[in-house]
């Protein structure tokens, strides 16, 4: 099922970027994953999923608590193994993906290092891919500016705010300008405002910067304002129910007027019945901000 | 509760203070108390108050500026207490310093094996529980064996080991602890990344390991002091501060404010050692950010 609204008060309508001759960013084909348990209780987080996101292509992956979003993005990002299917990111195993470096990641929690000022922070991992002193300055310099830092470089994570070590995660997730970003509920910490703040932040950066991005969330109308597609899941076994393609205009043109367009609700109510699934009428589904 | 964060000045005034309390004290009690001491049946809860037992603050810190021998031209008690304090201070160092180095080689084999933890740690903690004098003995013998070429073990060897034995400890079990303690979140950040092992080790679980590390370098430079000065008397070393607090003790008779002259040094030799890891600590304040009074 696919819903494409109408963009409306936005200059130019051009959905997904024009598909190439690339590999595809991420291609999961029949994944599932089982985790055993001693008791022999074992629990299918994952079965049979099947996604391809194109380079460039914005995808979030919305569900129910416990339908497997975090174990799908950790499979990508080969943090852990499927039992079964395959993962491609860029043409490559998700192992040889990771060993090249081919994504980079954000975690609900910011994980900076405390003992790391924000610029040492961004520099992390340059440093361990031993890039040169001048090539890092040159490189963190550039990231502060992106993410609208550059007065805080020599402060230290504790000197933050959640909003603004979030956005140090997310430079350094983009240190080595990786075609793919993997982002975990990177904004579920933050009060509403910082987070639609930060959500049209991440929509410029994605622009600039040109990565696929995977993203899960709890938030519907997060979903449908970052993303060409949105992943609905259900949960137990953990499938992919629905994926709907939003067609709101080019990233550029996005801003705060969009939350308030027609395109927009329609979408989010889109979204929301294919959440609600079959069981309407039952309360919502745990987990998920049905605003 | 003042703590860490007091400035400098301020904590140098409350350790004074400290001292103050402690004479006054001291005094008070020789003073009021009862001359045969405070007895719950047989058992002597407060010491006897007599000249002897407990001399006046002032005497034994006027006895720190009269000759050893009171008839003698000796040279000055607080001179010959403060050589006896630095040579134990560096028997200490040394035996500080290997006790580190093997502690903290310890706790990174057992981060890196399993295995070697649940092989190790038992019986580093059994280690402990073998007393001081058990030892001493058994490390002089074994010593007095050691002879290759130019080099031959000597006496302050066995103290500074036996020193090691004791400092080891705290350091293996604090390291441990350290470089266990990063969240799963920046494990797996070093994994995706793709670093090794040692990657890992350098950029991550030792500077993580420091909140952990340093009270556990302050335990280990007691346990050298502590060890340092019971070995010296169980060994029979000479020229350092244990085998003067036994020498001095035999001369209490006559001069009861004697013996304590070392074991004010003994205090100069801990308060030194304390000194240093406090500066060690300030060296690494960067890795002790967001870390909460233990
Ligand atoms: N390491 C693990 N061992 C055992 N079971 C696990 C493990 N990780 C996840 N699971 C199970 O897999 C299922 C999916 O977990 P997952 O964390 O992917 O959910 P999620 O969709 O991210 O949920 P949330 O929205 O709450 O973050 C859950 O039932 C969970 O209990
Ligand atoms: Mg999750």
């Amino acid at each position: 099922m696919s819903t494409e609204p109408a963009a409306s008060g936005q200059t130019v309508a051009q959905g997904q970027p024009v598909a190439s001759a690339r590999p595809a960013a991420v291609s999961v084909a029949g994944v599932g994953k089982v985790f055993a348990s001693r008791k022999g209780t074992d629990v299918t987080a994952l079965e049979a999923v099947d996604l391809t996101i194109a380079p460039g292509e914005f995808v979030s992956l919305i569900g129910p608590s416990g339908c497997g979003k975090s174990t799908l993005l950790r499979l990508i990002a080969d943090l852990d193994t499927p039992t079964s299917g395959s993962i491609e990111v860029f043409g490559k195993t998700a192992r040889q993906a990771r060993i090249d470096q081919a994504y980079g990641i954000a975690f609900q929690q910011a994980g900076l290092l405390p003992w790391r000022t924000v610029r040492a922070n961004i520099e992390l991992p340059l440093e361990l891919h031993k890039v040169g002193k001048a090539d890092r300055a040159a490189r963190s310099s550039e990231l502060l500016a992106l993410v609208g830092l550059s007065d805080f470089a020599d402060k230290y994570p504790d000197q933050l705010s959640g909003g603004m070590q979030q956005r140090v995660a997310i430079a350094r997730s983009l240190a080595e300008s990786p075609g793919l970003l993997l982002m975990d509920e990177p904004f579920g910490a933050l009060d509403e405002m910082t987070r639609e703040r930060m959500q049209t932040e991440l929509v410029r950066i994605c622009a600039e910067t040109g990565a696929a991005v995977v993203f899960v969330t709890h938030s519907i109308p997060e979903a449908v304002f970052l993303s060409n597609r949105v992943v609905v899941m259900s949960p137990r076994p953990g499938r992919i129910r629905d994926i709907i393609a939003v067609d709101l205009g080019r990233a550029e043109g996005r801003d705060e007027g969009l939350r308030e367009a027609d395109g927009f609700f329609e979408a989010v109510v889109a979204v929301r019945e294919s959440l609600h699934g079959e069981s309407a009428g039952a309360p919502a589904a745990r987990g998920v901000d049905i605003r | 509760m003042t703590r860490t964060g007091s400035p400098l000045g301020r904590r140098v005034l409350l350790g004074v203070l400290g001292v103050v309390v402690l004479a006054a004290v001291w005094e008070l009690y020789k003073a009021l108390g009862p001359a045969t001491g405070v007895m719950i049946g047989d058992l002597t809860v407060l010491p006897r108050t007599s000249d002897l037992a407990m001399p006046h603050v002032w005497d034994m810190v006027a006895r720190l500026f009269r000759p050893v021998r009171s008839a003698g031209d000796d040279e000055m008690m607080w001179q010959a207490v403060l050589e006896a304090s630095f040579f134990s201070l560096g028997v200490a160092a040394v035996g500080w310093l290997v006790g580190v180095g093997v502690g903290m080689l310890l706790a990174i084999l057992m981060q890196r094996f399993r295995t070697a933890e649940s092989a190790l740690l038992p019986w580093i903690v059994l280690s402990q529980t073998v007393p001081l004098i058990a030892i001493a003995p058994l490390v002089k013998r074994w010593g007095s064996q050691i002879e290759i070429g130019e080099f031959s073990w000597e006496n302050w060897m066995s103290v500074a080991l036996i020193a090691s034995y004791l400092a080891f400890f705290p350091v293996s079990i604090g390291a441990l602890r350290g470089l266990e303690s990063p969240d799963v979140n920046h494990v797996e950040l070093m994994r995706t990344y793709s670093v090794g092992w040692w990657a890992t080790l350098i950029r991550l679980r030792l500077p993580a390991s420091v909140p952990y590390l340093l009270p556990a370098l302050r335990l280990a430079a007691a346990n050298a002091v502590i060890g340092t000065v019971v070995a010296e008397v169980s060994i029979g070393l000479r020229g350092g501060i244990g085998r003067m607090i036994v020498e001095y003790a035999a001369a209490a008779g006559g001069d009861p404010a004697k013996p304590w002259a070392p074991i004010f040094g003994a205090v100069v030799v801990g308060l030194l050692a304390a000194g240093v890891v406090a500066l060690i600590g300030l060296a690494l304040t960067r890795y002790r950010r967001g870390e909460t009074p233990a």
